[in-house]
């Protein structure tokens, strides 16, 4: 048997028994389905940057045909729920401060007067901003609203004040996610984060738990060696990460129906490599970690920013270049662009060519780390 | 340092470690020729396996040098494991796999011809059978035990190294355990067993005592008793618990230990012991008596104390 032949057999004996020890423990079985699903079903459904039918209230001092014909386009834009009618002024802060309304609308005295004689009365809309995406999406609707909708309503003796068109326009094509869908967004996201945490959290307790349960001596007395073990105990777990990416895209395609416009060979094929990576991510903590409490909270360290920096939650463009670098690191900020571009865009190899390096670069890197990291002694 | 003769198979020279400021090991030399089963006794806590973790590459030595099966124990550690099947104190085959898909994944991992077949064997060989499918976690020690042992030897290797193996073991299967050790050296392999049992060290060809990381005796069992210079003498009848109490302030006494309804006294100093027989005479029967091991390590412990700490 050559060299080369002995240190796959070695390798394929570590994958064999981490396969076993994973089937038997039941907990990071259900966990490995649990994870996906609960994830999936959590940010898939629940999250939603552009919501709709925010609580308003309303303060009408006008009363007049004008004013209801104001707020009944204000409820057409379905931004608006208004659910509370104030009778003063000095309840305008009550609202705001509990926080009850995210809207309060205020229409002045002698509107319908002022607008007839073209005074250009203004409408006071204050809004709960300490929520600033709550809030986008209806102060957009609000100033089409102002040109589009309720220019349509001022019909008769009133279209006079219909506003007039605007010199030119400036049209915005809005490509791959037209109508904004938000799970169009977060559920090619989705991929990423689930199999950064569960890949993470597999791998980071791998070494620790040998050497806490007292095998790690028995390991090390063998013939065998770190690049071997370090291989074969990812590999299983890449395994596992490619039935988690299947169960997601399956349920990206038929139960949240995102769009799959590129090819499958490269979604799979670069999943992989993401899974991998984060893998080795993972096993580095172990080498590094004293016990699995450790290693758990390395990968909660490691976790956190990536979902904060990589462009999953928040605009990755909107962050200082500082923070723009630091999820340059990162590999699922790289993997975000890979699998948007691939699922939404139709993206190929070569369209995601720096990404792809940057997440081997990664993975090599982290491999080495872990290698030069892992203790073949117990000294 | 030269590679030893092709017979020695363990030469440590000087070995020292320490771990945190403390010297675990020092100056540690020792000489184990092939075939031979050597003992390695000593307090807990005396280095035992510090040493023989250095041996087998676990640990690197801070001074000395060694050389395990003529490969040097600082570089070589890789061919040394190859050919050493190593049995560590703390049951460490994997609690989770059956004793089947252990055996196997050692076969593999030792690069066997045919791993699975080579499991079969070894269970078969231990009796192991009806067990094959049982986790090795849910075995009794005395099967761990068994497990462990023939787990170290499946690879067939020329070097056992064996901490503490029967340490919480019934005498039943420390007989049979000391059988198949017997046996297997017969075969030319070579064993370095650490033990705290004095039966099974009189079962070794060789006893290295060890005490706070040093080296204090020798030699085949006898050899070591007849180094040690000790004159014993058994005490029968009379209150010997007054006797033991009035012995032990005597400074020729080096050692009282009451066995039973009787009494057993040990000094190195022959004359003065025999003055000690004379005077005390009419406190019981006094008959001369030949040293026992136990009486030997007791008196170097003590001694070791002293010197050491």
């Amino acid at each position: 048997m050559t060299a080369f032949r002995a240190s796959l057999e070695r390798l394929y004996a570590v994958f064999v028994k981490e396969l076993i020890q994973l089937r038997r423990d039941r907990l990071t079985f259900a966990t490995m389905i649990m994870i996906p699903v609960m994830q999936l079903v959590l940010f898939g459904f629940a999250i939603n940057s552009d919501p709709k039918h925010l609580p308003t209230a309303l303060l009408d001092n006008d009363r007049t045909e004008v004013s209801r014909l104001f707020i009944a386009s204000l409820r057409a834009t379905d931004y608006f729920e208004i659910d509370k009618e104030l009778s003063s002024p000095a309840e305008i802060d009550a609202e705001m401060l509990s926080g009850r309304a995210q809207f309060v609308v205020e229409i002045p005295q002698d509107f319908a007067r002022k607008l007839t004689r073209g005074e250009n009365p203004a409408v006071l809309v204050i809004a709960d901003a300490a929520d600033p995406t709550a809030v986008n999406g209806a102060a957009m609707a609000l100033n089409g609203m102002v040109s589009q909708v309720f220019t349509r309503l001022l019909t008769g003796p009133l279209r006079y004040l219909a506003a007039k068109n605007p010199p030119f326009e400036a049209r915005v094509q809005k490509r791959y996610n037209p109508a904004g869908e938000t799970r169009f967004n977060i559920v090619p996201g989705l991929v990423g984060t689930i199999l950064t945490l569960t890949m993470l959290i597999f791998t980071s307790l791998s070494v620790t738990r040998e050497i806490e349960r007292g095998t790690m001596e028995s390991l090390l007395a063998m013939p065998i060696n770190p690049v071997e073990i370090m291989l074969g105990k990812i590999l299983p777990y890449a395994t596992v990460g490619f039935f988690q990416m299947a169960l997601i895209g399956v349920a990206a395609r038929f139960i949240f129906f995102v769009p799959v416009v590129g090819s499958l060979t490269t979604f799979v094929t670069l999943t992989m490599l993401f899974i991998v990576a984060n893998l080795s991510v993972g096993y580095t903590f172990s080498t590094v970690a004293r016990n699995q409490l450790q290693a758990m909270q390395m990968s909660f360290f490691f976790f956190l920013p990536s979902i904060l920096l990589s462009g999953f939650m928040f605009p990755f463009r909107g962050m200082p270049v500082w923070a723009q670098d630091v999820g340059s690191i990162l590999p699922l900020t790289h993997y975000l662009r890979i699998v948007r571009g691939v699922m939404l865009k139709g993206a190929g190899f070569s369209d995601l060519a720096t990404d792809t390096l940057a997440l081997a670069a990664f993975t090599l890197a982290a491999m080495t780390v872990a290698i030069a990291r892992f203790r073949q002694t117990l000294d | 340092m030269s590679r030893p003769a092709d017979d020695i198979v363990i030469d440590a020279r000087n070995l020292s470690k320490s771990f945190g400021g403390r010297k675990v090991v020092d100056r540690l030399s020792l000489k184990v020729r092939r075939g031979r089963i050597h003992g390695f006794l000593g307090p807990n806590g005396s280095g035992k396996t510090t040493t023989i973790r250095m041996l087998c590459g676990l640990l690197t030595p801070d001074e000395g040098e060694g050389y395990c099966l003529g490969f040097d124990i600082r570089k070589d550690q890789r061919e040394i494991k190859r050919r050493t099947g190593y049995m560590t104190q703390k049951f460490s085959l994997y609690a989770d796999l059956t004793i089947e898909e252990n055996l196997q994944f050692i076969g593999r991992v030792f690069s066997l011809p045919d791993p699975k077949q080579a499991a079969r064997a070894a269970i078969d060989r231990l009796g192991l059978g009806a067990r094959a499918n049982q986790l090795a976690g849910e075995l009794s020690g005395g099967w761990k035990q068994r497990l462990a042992l023939g787990a170290c030897i499946m690879p067939k290797p020329d070097l056992l190294l064996l901490d503490e193996p029967t340490a919480g073991v019934d005498p039943k299967a420390r007989r049979d355990f000391w059988d198949e050790i017997h046996a297997l050296t017969d075969e030319g392999m070579t064993v370095l067993v650490s033990t705290h049992y004095m039966d099974e060290a009189e079962r070794c060809h060789e006893i290295a005592y060890i005490a706070y990381g040093h080296l204090l005796a020798r030699g085949t069992a006898d050899e070591i008793v007849a180094q040690a210079g000790l004159s014993t003498f058994t005490v029968e009848g009379g209150d010997l618990g007054a006797l033991a109490a009035r012995l032990k302030r005597e400074p020729a006494v080096a050692m009282v230990a009451p066995f039973g309804a009787r009494l057993h006294v040990a000094s190195r100093d022959a004359l003065a012991l025999a003055a000690l027989a004379q005077e005390y005479a009419g406190q019981g029967i006094w008959t001369p008596d030949a040293p026992t091991l136990e009486d030997v390590f007791i008196d170097l412990m003590t001694r070791a104390q002293d010197n050491y700490q």
